[in-house]
């Protein structure tokens, strides 16, 4: 079957470029390896819709079934539970669902994958118990799971507050916070104008942050982080001006922002931009959202972070380029300024300075003994001994040490590898490149790539 | 680790999975990763260092949610939802992985 286009990823940005694209009357298709369409923000929301979860995520939450219902109600073709492992231009986008593969062909392909949480690694962050914030949240959205024992968050920015007060209102319980983003510091976050305020606090003004410290107790400027446990998390440990303090914890839930998803990207050979603000590569995109590949989008997170409601904007732009690409959308310049698509993606990203200065970049030394590569278990110190006799190239460090080689494919270690080698060489950060990426994206069995053969030769 | 909202409450579960071959109560919407977390021993053992694995990112992206699901080895837990009657059982070895 070939499609007009194929979309990986159902979240805001993907829904809509789908919703639009079917209106202007071509054949789409969208992937997703989630069991339901949301993405990240909306996971979940047409279960949700009802009971005491409901209510706990609060408005903005809810808002995202408006649009869900418009793309099952579009023409699309949606394919749930379903991951996207090679794309090859032409295009051919290979898939696996239920244990087998498939490949399908597209004019176009819009990439809307997201972000992923920025991984942060210290001593103990391998252990049972030690999770990110992000995982508890969709935990909750995906059956109402809450953290029990004692539960402890550490992190940064707004998603640990909107999480701490969804799960607080669901009758959860915290035994503290710890506060790592310094200066300017949560109050920052009561001012947030918009959509930004709603993902900061669900309690719309000033009482929130209040309320939330009558009921836990929140620790400021809280370094060096550590987990330690037999087999599981049963402390944790930090320091505070200069003093150390530990904790009993049996959950300990740690964020410090997210970046984009770029393995598709990478593993494409496009052009990518480090941006030194925030922290991340992302794609170098044109005014359409289209890469540095000719017929390659990228639409929403993907792209670069801004939030739920830029994404929708930004799969809207995208429909519209890729419609006028394969001739049809009429006059999209026009379009676009009906539609107010610049102001609006401007509105939503008014706030993203502000944003950034709430995520510190990794300012600590990491200890020699923190496991970096979770999947390989290469440490800090191993990659620090190789990269003084080598060139500062993540790739030499993957051929010496495994790091990077085991099946999340350097998803979980890129950046620190990336800011270990800069340390070592006294090079800018942005100046090291990230992991070359090959397909196939995610790692495929035997049996899923026999069974792709299979196919072709019934076919 | 984790409990539902719904435990505890008079609602049934919405279903049984067997767990190392435990029947294990289970609630709709949830992934096999979410199950993982709530019974003792069924997290993977890092083929490296031999040490328990709990799923960490619940997205897709980490990995330390592999387990037997219904036979198939190596499935990525926080992507499958649960089903009535599933079987899910410990991960061990590393992933087969054709490359
Ligand atoms: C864990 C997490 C929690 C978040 N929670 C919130 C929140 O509560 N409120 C908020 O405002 N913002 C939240 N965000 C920020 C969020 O990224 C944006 O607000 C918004 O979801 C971005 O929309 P998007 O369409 O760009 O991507 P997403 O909503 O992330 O959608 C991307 C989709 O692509 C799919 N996908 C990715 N790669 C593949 C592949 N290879 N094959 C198949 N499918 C794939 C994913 O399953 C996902 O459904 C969260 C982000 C993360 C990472
Ligand atoms: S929990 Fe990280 S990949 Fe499943």
């Amino acid at each position: 079957m070939t499609y007009d286009v194929l979309i990986v990823g159902a979240g805001p940005a993907g829904m809509s470029a789908a919703v639009q694209l079917s209106r202007d009357g071509l054949a789409v298709a969208v992937v997703d390896e989630q069991p339901a369409p949301g993405g990240q923000i909306w996971r979940g929301v047409e279960r949700n819709m009802s009971g005491p979860v409901s209510r706990a995520l609060g408005a903005d939450y809810r808002k995202g079934l408006a649009l869900v219902e418009a793309f099952r109600a579009s023409k699309a073709e949606y394919m749930p539970e379903t991951q996207v492992w090679q794309i090859e231009e032409g295009w051919s986008v290979f898939l696996t669902s239920g244990g087998r593969a498939r490949r399908v062909s597209a004019r176009i392909v819009l990439l809307a994958t997201g972000a992923q949480e920025r991984p942060v690694p210290f001593p103990g962050w391998t252990l049972p118990g030690v999770m990110t914030v992000g995982a508890a949240q969709i935990l909750l959205k995906s059956g109402g799971m809450l953290p029990e024992g004692r539960v402890w968050i550490a992190g940064a920015g707004p998603l640990p507050l909107l999480y701490a007060t969804q799960a607080l209102d669901l009758g959860g319980r915290l035994a503290g916070y710890l506060d790592t983003a310094g200066r300017p510091g949560l109050a920052v976050l009561q001012k947030l104008p918009g959509a930004w305020r709603d993902l900061a606090g669900l309690a719309k003004g000033a009482g929130w942050l209040r309320a939330l410290r009558r009921k836990v107790d929140i620790v400021r400027d809280v370094k060096d982080l550590r987990a330690e446990g037999e087999g599981r998390l049963e402390h944790i440990e930090w320091s505070r001006h200069g003093k150390r303090q530990r904790v009993e914890a049996d959950v300990l839930l740690v964020h410090e922002g997210v970046v984009p998803r770029i393995h598709e990207t990478l593993a494409l050979g496009c052009a990518h931009d480090w941006r030194a603000g925030q922290g991340y590569f992302a794609p170098r995109l044109g005014r359409w959202g289209e890469a540095s590949r000719s017929g390659l989008f990228v639409a929403g997170d993907a792209g670069g972070i801004g939030g739920w409601s830029a994404a929708m904007v930004s799969g809207e732009i995208a429909a519209l380029g890729i419609a006028a690409r394969l001739g049809k959308g009429g006059d999209v310049e026009e379009r676009r300024r009906q539609a107010r698509l610049d102001d609006r993606r401007a509105r939503a990203l008014a706030l993203r300075p502000l944003l950034d200065a709430l995520y510190p970049p990794l300012r600590e030394r990491l200890p020699d003994e923190t496991i970096v590569c979770r999947c390989e278990e290469v440490t800090a110190g191993t990659i620090r001994a190789v990269t003084r006799t080598s060139v500062p190239d993540p790739n030499a460090v993957k051929a010496a040490t495994r790091c990077g080689m085991g099946p999340c494919q350097g998803r979980q270690c890129g950046y620190t590898v990336q800011a270990l080698l800069a340390e070592v060489h006294g090079v800018p950060v942005g100046s090291v490149a990230f992991f070359n990426i090959r397909p196939p994206l995610k790692p495929i069995t035997l049996a899923e790539i026999a069974s792709l053969e299979d196919m072709e030769t019934a076919g | 680790m984790f409990r539902s909202v719904l435990e505890g409450s008079a609602a049934a579960p919405d279903m049984m999975v067997v767990v190392n071959g435990v029947e294990t109560p289970a609630w709709n919407g949830e992934t096999v990763a979410s199950v993982l977390l709530r019974v003792p021993n069924a997290g993977r053992i890092s083929p490296v260092s031999g040490k328990p694995r709990l799923p960490y990112c619940q997205m897709g992206v980490c990995f330390d949610c592999l387990a037997v699901v219904d036979g198939i080895a190596s499935t990525q837990g926080c992507l499958v939802p649960v089903k009535p009657g599933m079987r899910i059982d410990i991960q061990r070895g590393p992933r087969e992985i054709a490359r």
